[in-house]
């Protein structure tokens, strides 16, 4: 399975990073071998819509599973348009956070689990779907 | 003649100026318009009591897409500057109040999928302060301001649409016209955008060191990036330094007027009472003024 975690650095042992739109990078990892590689955020120095440009890089990359943090509102709504799982860990390294994930430790959030930062001044996403969905990947 | 009554400090006396500057000029020969892009916080009709006469809904071209046409090739979402579109296959996400309406996606689209419809974010008001009182209403004539007002919606983030929306009330004004725009605080987005067009900056200070801070932020933005003519005046003289003047000076930018701080302006403000009424001898002073900066501005 192919996953993605939110983290400071790239590598299986950089710090996990609990802000996902502001994260620096992403860390795509294959759980079966531990093949991955680092993605740099482009979210983290957007001037708004982090999380949602980094749910954006996320869905191009094809993964089946997010881990991250705080996951805001906006960021969610994207995710969720291709029902895409997103996976909360809590702290440590990219390794860890993986390791956690295979052995079904980490809860699976059903709603956005970090705060509207809003983009620009404090405006909140509503995310209102106005295409038709294919069915994504799961 | 345009005039943008601004500065870096909030709460220096932009809408004191203006206000004073509109009624002063009010009366004289020339159409005087007043618009109030202070869009956040309008508040020059407390201090000249306008007629409304209409009011229009302004705001923001946002994307809808057309589910048939979307083919799911994320074009889009890739030249959206702001973040505001997310697409996965042909679910396309749109956060509108991320938008800004610059209409990338919707030119750019290669199916034309997309449309724009007007998201209202604010409105204009339009209306006459003084003048003639006809059957239905303020009619202008002698002493009349035109007066145009901008207000942002609670909770809306972006000002210079609105903005703009409000300097194009006064495009109609005839040539020899004295177009007052009272510009919100700060040197952002909304300012540039009313000392976009200005034949002058009449930059507002006090003379603390707060308020020179941010009148230097101002003239770098007014004169120094956008080439205004700048001019300031010190509000509530005899306050702080002399630190302001001596800014000026070596800057080489003229300090027009000074006005001091006086109780009596205070009352008068917080009655809603123009500084041209509240003091004798300011209608002159705002003339004079407005005569200088004609002369300097040729218009």
């Amino acid at each position: 399975m192919i996953i993605a975690v939110s983290a400071l650095d790239g590598g299986l042992e950089a710090p996990f990073h609990r802000s996902f739109g502001r994260s620096p990078v992403f860390v795509v990892i294959d759980t079966e071998t531990m093949n991955h590689r680092s993605l740099a955020n482009p979210g983290a120095a957007a001037g708004g819509g982090a999380g949602i440009r980094a749910a954006q890089t996320i869905l191009d990359e094809k993964v089946e599973a997010l881990i991250s943090g705080d996951v805001g509102p906006n960021a969610y709504a994207v995710l969720q348009a291709a029902h895409l799982p997103v996976y909360i860990f809590s702290g440590g390294t990219v390794r860890q956070a993986v390791e956690a994930f295979r052995s079904g430790r980490l809860s699976r959030a059903d709603q956005a689990t970090g705060p509207a930062r809003g983009g620009i001044g404090g405006g909140m996403g509503t995310g209102v779907g106005r295409g038709r969905g294919r069915r994504g990947r799961s | 003649m345009i005039i943008t009554v601004a500065s870096g400090k909030g709460g220096t006396g932009k809408t004191t100026v203006a206000t004073a500057l509109a009624l002063a000029a009010a009366a004289r020969a020339r159409p005087v318009y007043l618009l109030d892009c202070d869009v956040e916080e309008p508040n020059a009709h407390l201090f000249v009591n306008p007629a409304i006469e209409s009011e229009r809904a302004v705001g923001i071209l946002t994307p809808v897409v057309d589910a048939e046409k979307c083919d799911g090739c994320r074009h889009c979402a890739e030249v959206c500057s702001f973040n505001a579109i997310a697409a996965y296959g042909r679910t396309v996400l749109v956060f509108n109040e991320l938008c800004h309406g610059c209409g990338n996606c919707s030119n750019l689209c290669p199916t034309g999928a997309i449309r724009e419809e007007l998201r209202p974010t604010g409105s204009v008001e339009r209306g006459w302060a003084g003048g003639v009182k006809a059957a239905d209403g303020w009619a202008g004539g002698t002493g009349a301001i035109h007066f145009i007002r901008g207000t942002l919606n609670v909770g809306e983030a972006m000002a210079v649409p609105v903005i703009r929306e409000v300097k194009k009330e006064a495009r109609d004004a005839p040539r020899g016209a004295l177009v007052i725009i009272d510009a919100p605080p700060g040197t952002s987005c909304p300012t540039v955008e009313c000392l976009k067009g200005a034949d002058y900056a009449l930059l507002v200070t006090e003379p603390t060191p707060f308020g020179l801070h941010d009148l230097k932020l101002a003239v770098e933005v007014a004169r120094d990036q956008l080439g205004r003519r700048v001019g300031v005046i010190i509000n509530r003289d005899g306050l702080g330094d002399g630190r302001t003047e001596d800014y000026c000076r070596g800057e080489g930018i003229p300090v027009l007027m000074k006005i001091p701080h006086d109780r009596r302006i205070a009352v008068a403000y917080s009655d809603g009472i123009p500084l041209t009424e509240a003091l004798d001898g300011y209608t002159e002073k705002f003339r004079a003024l407005l005569e200088r900066l004609a002369t300097e501005v040729g218009r």
